[in-house]
């Protein structure tokens, strides 16, 4: 669900964090119109409404574990984690977490890829939100989700700034909800 | 300067929660862990509010955080004192126009980017890193700051290893360092 059909119909900050992000075409590929969220990052104004609007959703939810997706929510993730007195969980992509790790492969357009989450950072019963800058084909959260729950967790839900508008109402991925703040610009 | 070592008694929490993970990414390495230290909401905490009031007040309008580990600790510090956050990156992840800085590692060299305009003149900048080793990094980030006309005031990192064989060099430029934690 997309939260201006949800609670913040008509919320000025919505469109103010909208205007703070950046297109940059062709990348990395041709026919890409890449959703740079730097630009959001140098408004302190937005950047702290878009965490803000995060941890208002959160901070009652009792919500023991943000996990963020490497490396753009790592951008959001810890400030909500402090926020709410949340643990801030890294995924990352292979061979960059020192400890044991579990692994979870992801289809790509061309190829695999992997995410890994180190092995006891996440107990058994904890509710926890996964948070990515951008959800597209929902390949890399569903990846997430399956290392969450793998280890016992409840996913509550999925936190994105940007989302594709199938995305909207009711749309679910691996049955779990998904929360965005803004669509794609053109 | 490891300014708060002896000082503050939220040192001692921070320092335990950080954990040494031997022969990381290759043998003879003792690697310092911060996930665990994120996994404890007070220590976590803790940290972010020692950087914060050392700079709350410094007029800093720039904290740049060096990929990935910089981005866990830079961005609740910028929202806490006002400031932009800058993602200092590996080569080919920001999508838009950058400057480049080179940096030698023990095997070859690897390079930083920063995206122009990002940074303007005279802004002062804080670089944020989890940890301080050769000094390297650090010193291509403030490098990247400085050609786009910032004064770099600090560089803020959670730990520092002791041996420290590029301490000089980031002395001899007009910035200075700081360590929260020994190793």
């Amino acid at each position: 669900m997309f939260a201006g059909e949800n609670g913040l119909q008509g919320d000025p900050r919505l469109k103010a964090i909208s205007d703070a992000i950046r297109v940059v075409p062709h990348f990395p590929k041709p026919g890409i119109m890449f959703q740079d969220i730097t630009t959001l990052l140098l408004d302190h104004k937005a950047f702290k409404d878009t965490v803000d609007i995060f941890v208002d959703r959160y901070r009652d939810m009792d919500i023991s574990v943000v996990a963020g997706v490497e490396a753009r929510g790592f951008l959001f993730g810890p400030s909500i984690a402090l926020a709410i007195g949340a643990k801030f969980v890294p995924l990352r992509k292979p061979k960059k977490l020192p400890g044991e790790v579990i692994s979870e492969k992801y289809v790509l357009e061309y190829g695999n890829d992997c995410l890994e989450m180190h092995v006891g950072d996440v107990n058994h019963g904890e509710r926890a939100i996964i948070i990515d800058d951008l959800v597209a084909t929902g390949g890399t959260l569903s990846a997430a989700i399956t290392l969450l729950e793998r280890v016992g967790a409840e996913v509550v839900e999925c936190a994105c700034v940007i989302g594709l508008p199938e995305f909207k109402g009711k749309c679910r991925l691996n049955g779990k909800p998904l929360y965005i703040l803004v669509e794609p610009r053109q | 300067m490891s300014a708060f070592r002896d000082q503050d008694p939220r040192i001692h929490g921070i320092q335990t929660k950080i954990r040494v993970v031997p022969d990381f990414p290759r043998e003879g390495i003792m690697f310092q862990d911060i996930t665990t230290l994120l996994l404890d909401p007070k220590a976590f905490k803790d940290t972010i509010d020692l950087f914060v009031e050392r700079y709350k007040g410094e007029n800093i309008s720039v904290v740049a955080g060096i990929e990935a580990r910089g981005f866990i600790f830079g961005p609740p510090i910028a929202l806490a004192i006002g400031a932009k956050f800058v993602p200092l990156r590996k080569p080919k992840k920001l999508p838009g126009e950058v400057i480049k800085e080179e940096y030698v590692l023990e095997y070859g060299s690897d390079c930083l980017e920063m995206h122009v305009g990002a940074v303007s003149a005279g802004e002062r900048a804080l670089v944020v890193d989890d940890l301080i080793a050769t000094g390297g990094t650090l010193r291509a980030a403030m490098n990247l700051l400085e050609r786009a006309g910032a004064e770099v005031v600090e560089c803020a990192c959670v730990i520092e290893l002791p041996d420290l064989k590029l301490f000089r060099s980031l002395i001899d430029s007009d910035s200075d360092y700081l360590d929260l934690a020994g190793s």
